[in-house]
C-alpha cells in the first residue's frame, strides 16, 4: 500500500505541475496518511469593533436601557406584532439582534455558542493597535511577528497541501503571517496567472530559477494555481440551497466552503468584513433598520449560508468570530457608540456545545463598567482561542501560539 | 521581552552544539570570500544603477559609462546639484495636496464629518469658493446616505443610475457611455459645473473610469473629490511616490526617501494620520536622508504624524499638573518611547531594559500635538510633563526639565553606538546583501559615528567599498512590489498618465504604499516578499503591464516583454 501511495504521489506531482491533474489525483497528493479527515478552523474578523451589546442584548439588564434611551434594542417582544424589532430570547437574560434571526435555529440546536464580556485585555482604544494584537495573539506586546493562526497550525507531517491555510483578501492578514506557508487569494477564480501560455513559460522559467528560495515558493504558487484551477473548473452549488448573502463576508465565505468541500486540505481559513465602527446613527428609526442592522443581516446571513452548505462537515469545522473591541456601554450624542473594552464572540460548529451564553455578566451599573464607561472583560479572547487550538485542532503547544498566557478553557468543545 | 530571551537562549544553544559551530563557520568563511570577489566591471555599473536607482532604463548604462561609475554615484549622493526631470515636474504640478500643510489639507480635502463642522460653522471653509461649493454638495449627499442607512463597507457614496437619467438625456448618456474618449469627454465639458458634480456621483464605476481615462487634470480633480475629498490626499500621496520613483533623476534619494520611511513607518489610515502623513515626508523626512541622523530622528520626533502613530500626544505623566487635576485622565504612554529605542536607534538588541523604556517614555511627556484632528502641530504641553529626575540608558537627566528632556534623549540615542551599528546594518541590508558581511557594518558604523551620524559619510563608506560591488552581492537581493513596479515601468520607458493604477498594483503585489501598519515598517530582508499570492501577482502584473492593460499607463512591449518582466530574473536586483 505505501508503495502504491508513493507512486500516485510522485505520478501526480508530475502532473500538478503541468497544470493538468484531476482534482481527485491532486486530493489523493494532499490527503492525510491515517485517512482521518482533519479537523478546520475558520476565524472571521470584524473590523471596527462591533457593538457587542446590541449584537447580543442584553435585556435582562436594566441599565443596558438607561444608558441607550434611543439605540437599545426592545425586550423581546410577547407578540408577533413587533417581533421583527425587538431581541430575540435566548435565555431570558440574552437576547440576538432580530437581523440575526436566522442564527436562533443553530443557538437552539446547540451549534452555536455565545461568549460574552470577551475580548483583549489590553487597555487600548485605537483599532490599528487592538486589532493587532488580538491578530498576534499577544495583546501588549509589539515585537510579535507572526499570528496566533500561523503558530496554531499544527506540525505538518509530510507534504502539506498547498492551500492549507487560506486567507480571503489580497493580502495576508497578520494572524496568518509567519513561519507556515499560507496563501491570500482574493477568490479561487482570479488565483491564476491569466495567460495560460505564459503561465507555462513561467512555471518552467522558475524551476530552472537559480535562487532555490525563488524556486520552491514559485512550486508552491504553481501548485496552489493549477490546484485552485482544478476546483474552479469543477463550479460550484451550496449545497441544501444554501444562499451567500452579496457582501464580502458572505462571498469569502463561499469560496472557503468551495474549498473544504473540494478537500483541497484545508485546515484554516481566515475571513474578515469591515464596517463595524458606528460613531453616528447605529440604527435606523426602527431597531431593525440601519447601518449596524444592515451589516448584521449579512453577518447571519453569512454564517448561516456556510453552516447549511458545509452540511456534516461542520462536525470536523468551528467557526470562531471576534472584533478588536467592544463600544461604550453608553450611546453617544450622535445615535452611535465610542470605543470601549469587552465584546461579544460567536462560535459555531458541529461539535461545539452551543445553545449557552458563556461567560461571567459583569453588569452595567456604573461601578461595574471598565474604566467607568465599558463592558467589563471576563473572559480573555486567547481562553476562547486557545481552546480551539488545543481541543479541536489538537495542538499540544498551546503555550506555544499563546507565548505568556495559560488560557482557561471553557468547555465550548470536544 | 520574554521572547526575545528566548530566542537569544535557542541561537546560544545552537552555536554551542560543536558540529554546528564547524559548518556554520565554514558557511561564514565562504560567504566571506563571496563578498571580497569583486564583479566585472559591466556588472558594476548594474549593480549601482539597480542598487541606487529603481531600476535601470534603456540608455542608462551607456550613460553611467560616459560620466564614469564613480563620479556618477558621487552626483547620485548630491541631489541638490542634479537638475529635476521637468517631465516629472509637469506631472506632479496638479497634485496640490503635496505642496499643502496639514491644516490647508484638512480645509481643502475633510472628512464628510469636518464638512459638517464647517456647515455648522465649527470650522472655516476653503476659500476657494469652487471648493466650497463642491464641498457643500457633497455634504447633502453624504447626509443623504446616512439617513438611508447606507452600506458603511462601500468607501464612496452609492452611484445612484435613475439619477442619472434625470440629469441627462439619453442621447448624452449613450455618449458617456459608448463615445469615443473625446466625445465623451465634451460631453461632459458642455455640462455647467453643478451639473457635472452631480453626473460624476451619478455614474456607474466603468463609466466614471473611463471619463476619468479621457479627462484633463482639472476634471480629474472633480471627480476624485466626488470620490470623497479625504481620499484625494492619500491618492496624491501614492500617485507623486510612484511618479518619482519612475521620473525622478534624484534617485538615489527617492530610494532613501523609501528607506527612511519605511524605517520611521507611520500608517496613513490611523485616524488623524491621513493627513499628517504628506508633510511628515516632505519636511521630516526627505530633508535629511542624507544628512546627519540626529536631525533626522529629532524632525520624525516633533512630527505630528508620528507623535499621532506613537500615542505620544496623548501621554501624561502620572505627577504632571495635568493628571493631578484631572481624574481618570491617561497616564504614562511608552509606545513611543519603546519604539524609539527598539525600532528607531538602538534595535531590540541594543542592550536597554524595560526601565529605560519607561524613563524615555517620562522624558518625553508634553509632547503633543495641538488640534490634532484639525491638522494640527507640535506643541510642548508643560502642564503634561513629567519634570522629575530620569535616567536614561545610564546618563541622569536632572529634575525640572521641560521640552529639553526629550531632546536630550534624542541626544543619546543618536550618538550610541549601538545605533550606529543598527543604522548602519540596516543600510546594509537594503543596498548590499541580506544578511551583510560584519566587516562592512563594522567599518560604516565607524564612519557614522566619526562624523557624528552623517549619513552621506556612511553612505560613501560602503558605496566605495569591495563588498558592494562582490560576487555574493550581484543580483542578491529580491526586489519589493515598488521596485518591481517601478523598474518595470522604467525598463520600458512607460508614459504615465496617472498612477494609481500603478499604486494598486503595488497594493496587489503586498505592499500598500503608506498602509504598513505596524511601526517596523516592510522588511528589509527581502525573502519577506517570497510567497505565493505575491509572486503569482507579480507574473500578473508583468502580463498585464506588457500588454497595455493598466489604466494610466502606455509602454512599447515586444512579444515576450511581459515573460520577460514576470522572469525569475527580473524579481531580483
Amino acid at each position: 500500500m505505501p508503495s502504491r501511495r508513493i507512486f500516485l504521489r510522485n505520478s501526480a506531482l508530475a502532473m500538478v505541475g503541468v497544470g493538468s491533474a484531476p482534482l481527485w489525483l491532486q486530493r489523493a497528493l494532499y490527503a492525510d496518511v491515517t485517512g482521518a479527515r482533519k479537523k478546520i478552523l475558520v476565524a472571521i474578523f470584524q473590523r471596527g469593533a462591533a457593538d457587542g451589546l446590541n449584537v447580543v442584548v442584553p435585556h435582562g439588564e436594566r441599565a443596558y436601557y438607561r444608558l441607550r434611551p434611543t439605540i437599545a434594542i426592545p425586550r423581546p417582544a410577547l407578540d408577533a406584532s413587533n417581533r421583527d424589532d425587538a431581541a430575540i430570547d435566548l435565555d431570558g437574560f440574552f437576547g440576538l439582534h432580530p437581523s440575526l434571526a436566522p442564527l436562533k435555529s443553530l443557538y437552539d440546536q446547540n451549534h452555536l455558542a455565545i461568549v460574552d464580556a470577551a475580548g483583549s485585555p489590553d487597555p487600548t482604544r485605537s483599532h490599528f493597535d487592538a486589532q493587532d494584537y488580538m491578530e498576534s495573539g499577544t495583546p501588549g506586546l509589539k515585537a510579535t511577528q507572526d499570528g496566533w493562526m500561523n503558530r496554531a497550525l499544527p506540525a505538518a507531517e509530510g507534504k502539506v497541501s498547498p492551500v492549507r491555510a487560506i486567507a480571503l483578501g489580497q493580502t495576508l492578514p497578520r494572524s496568518m503571517r509567519g513561519v507556515q506557508p499560507a496563501v491570500a487569494l482574493q477568490s479561487i477564480e482570479s488565483f491564476q496567472v491569466r495567460n495560460a501560455d505564459a503561465a507555462k513559460q513561467f512555471e518552467s522559467m522558475y524551476t530552472a530559477a537559480k535562487d532555490p528560495v525563488l524556486r520552491a515558493t514559485a512550486r508552491e504558487t504553481f501548485e496552489a494555481m493549477a490546484m485552485l484551477q482544478a476546483i474552479q473548473r469543477q463550479g460550484y452549488t451550496p449545497s441544501a440551497g444554501a444562499t451567500y448573502p452579496r457582501g464580502r463576508l458572505g462571498q469569502s465565505l463561499q469560496q472557503v466552503a468551495q474549498l473544504i468541500k473540494s478537500d483541497a486540505g484545508v485546515e484554516m481559513a481566515f475571513a474578515d468584513v469591515g464596517g463595524w465602527d458606528h460613531h453616528t446613527n447605529e440604527v435606523g428609526q426602527r431597531p431593525s433598520e440601519g447601518q449596524l442592522p444592515n451589516l448584521l443581516r449579512e453577518f447571519g446571513g453569512a454564517l448561516t449560508a456556510f453552516w447549511k452548505d458545509m452540511g456534516d462537515r461542520m462536525q470536523d469545522i468551528v467557526v470562531v468570530t471576534m472584533s478588536e473591541f467592544g463600544r461604550t456601554a453608553h450611546e453617544n450624542g450622535n445615535r452611535g457608540t465610542d470605543h470601549g473594552h469587552a465584546n461579544c464572540m460567536f462560535v459555531m460548529g458541529g461539535e461545539v456545545k452551543g445553545g449557552k451564553v458563556y461567560g461571567k455578566w459583569p453588569g452595567l451599573e456604573k461601578e461595574q463598567l471598565y474604566e467607568g464607561r465599558d463592558l467589563a472583560l471576563t473572559t480573555d479572547f486567547r481562553d476562547v482561542l486557545g481552546e480551539l487550538v488545543a481541543r479541536h485542532l489538537g495542538n499540544p503547544s498551546v503555550k506555544g501560539v499563546f507565548p505568556g498566557y495559560d488560557p482557561k478553557f471553557l468547555g465550548l468543545v470536544g | 521581552m520574554r521572547n526575545r530571551v528566548v530566542l537569544g537562549l535557542t541561537v546560544m544553544l545552537s552555536v554551542a552544539a560543536f558540529p554546528a559551530v564547524a559548518s556554520y563557520a565554514r558557511k561564514r568563511a565562504a560567504e566571506n570570500r563571496g563578498f571580497q570577489n569583486q564583479i566585472a566591471s559591466d556588472q558594476k555599473i548594474m549593480q549601482a544603477l539597480n542598487r541606487l536607482t529603481f531600476g535601470p532604463r534603456p540608455g542608462d548604462v551607456q550613460a553611467v559609462k560616459a560620466v564614469g561609475l564613480k563620479k556618477w554615484i558621487d552626483q547620485q549622493l548630491h541631489p541638490e546639484a542634479i537638475a529635476e526631470n521637468p517631465v516629472l515636474t509637469a506631472k506632479l504640478q496638479t497634485m496640490d495636496t503635496l505642496r499643502m500643510s496639514e491644516r490647508e489639507l484638512v480645509r481643502n480635502y475633510p472628512t464628510p464629518q469636518m464638512v459638517r463642522q464647517m456647515v455648522s460653522g465649527q470650522m472655516p471653509f476653503p476659500s476657494d469658493p469652487d471648493r466650497r461649493l463642491v464641498l457643500t454638495r457633497l455634504v447633502e449627499r453624504f447626509e443623504k446616505r446616512q439617513a438611508a442607512g447606507g452600506d458603511p463597507n462601500q468607501q464612496a457614496p452609492a452611484p445612484d443610475v435613475r439619477k442619472l437619467n434625470e440629469l441627462l438625456t439619453p442621447q448624452q448618456i449613450r455618449t458617456l457611455r459608448q463615445g469615443t474618449a473625446q466625445q465623451r469627454l465634451d460631453a461632459f465639458l458642455a455640462l455647467d459645473n453643478v451639473k457635472q458634480d452631480e453626473v460624476v456621483a451619478a455614474l456607474p464605476a466603468g463609466m466614471r473610469q473611463n471619463l476619468f481615462a479621457a479627462a484633463p487634470p482639472e476634471v480629474r480633480r472633480r471627480i476624485e473629490l466626488a470620490n470623497g475629498p479625504q481620499q484625494v490626499v492619500a491618492r496624491d500621496l501614492m500617485e507623486g511616490k510612484l511618479l518619482r520613483a519612475v521620473y525622478s533623476n534624484r534617485q538615489l534619494e527617492e530610494v532613501l526617501a523609501d528607506f527612511w520611511f519605511n524605517h520611521f513607518n507611520v500608517f496613513l489610515d490611523k485616524g488623524a494620520d491621513r493627513y499628517m502623513v504628506t508633510g511628515y515626508e516632505r519636511d521630516a523626512i526627505r530633508p535629511h536622508v542624507l544628512g546627519k541622523f540626529k536631525d533626522l530622528l529629532e524632525a520624525t520626533a516633533k512630527s505630528p504624524a508620528m507623535l499621532f502613530y506613537l500615542d505620544n500626544w496623548q501621554s501624561v505623566g502620572p505627577n504632571a499638573p495635568q493628571a493631578r487635576g484631572k481624574k481618570g485622565a491617561s497616564g504614562l504612554n511608552e509606545n513611543y518611547g519603546r519604539e524609539l529605542l527598539e525600532l528607531h536607534t538602538l534595535g531590540v538588541d541594543g542592550g536597554y531594559t524595560q526601565k529605560d523604556v519607561t524613563e524615555a517614555a517620562r522624558c518625553f511627556t508634553g509632547w503633543t500635538i495641538q488640534q490634532p484632528q484639525r491638522g494640527g502641530t507640535f506643541v510642548f504641553n508643560r502642564r503634561a510633563h513629567d519634570d522629575g529626575e530620569k535616567t536614561v540608558l545610564g546618563v541622569k537627566i536632572p529634575a525640572g526639565g521641560g521640552i529639553e528632556d526629550g531632546e536630550k534623549v534624542l541626544d543619546i540615542v543618536a550618538r550610541h553606538p549601538a545605533t550606529a551599528r543598527f543604522i548602519s546594518r540596516k543600510l546594509a541590508m537594503r543596498f548590499v546583501a541580506d544578511d551583510p558581511p560584519e566587516a562592512l557594518v563594522k567599518r560604516m558604523a565607524e564612519t557614522f559615528q566619526k562624523t557624528d551620524g552623517d549619513l552621506r559619510a556612511v553612505m560613501k563608506t560602503m558605496l566605495e567599498s569591495r563588498e558592494f560591488f562582490s560576487v555574493a552581492a550581484y543580483q542578491s537581493k529580491m526586489k519589493s512590489p515598488l521596485e518591481v513596479v517601478a523598474s518595470a515601468a522604467r525598463a520600458l520607458n512607460a508614459d504615465i498618465d496617472y498612477a494609481f493604477p500603478l499604486a494598486n498594483q503595488v497594493a496587489q503585489l503586498g505592499e500598500p504604499l503608506y498602509r504598513k501598519q505596524e511601526p517596523t515598517g516592510y522588511s528589509n530582508n527581502s525573502r519577506e516578499w517570497l510567497n505565493s499570492a505575491g509572486l503569482m501577482a507579480r507574473m500578473n502584473f508583468a502580463l498585464q503591464l506588457a500588454d497595455n492593460k493598466i489604466p494610466g499607463v502606455k509602454v512599447n512591449a515586444a512579444d515576450l516583454t511581459g515573460i520577460a518582466l514576470g522572469s525569475p530574473e527580473f524579481q531580483k536586483r
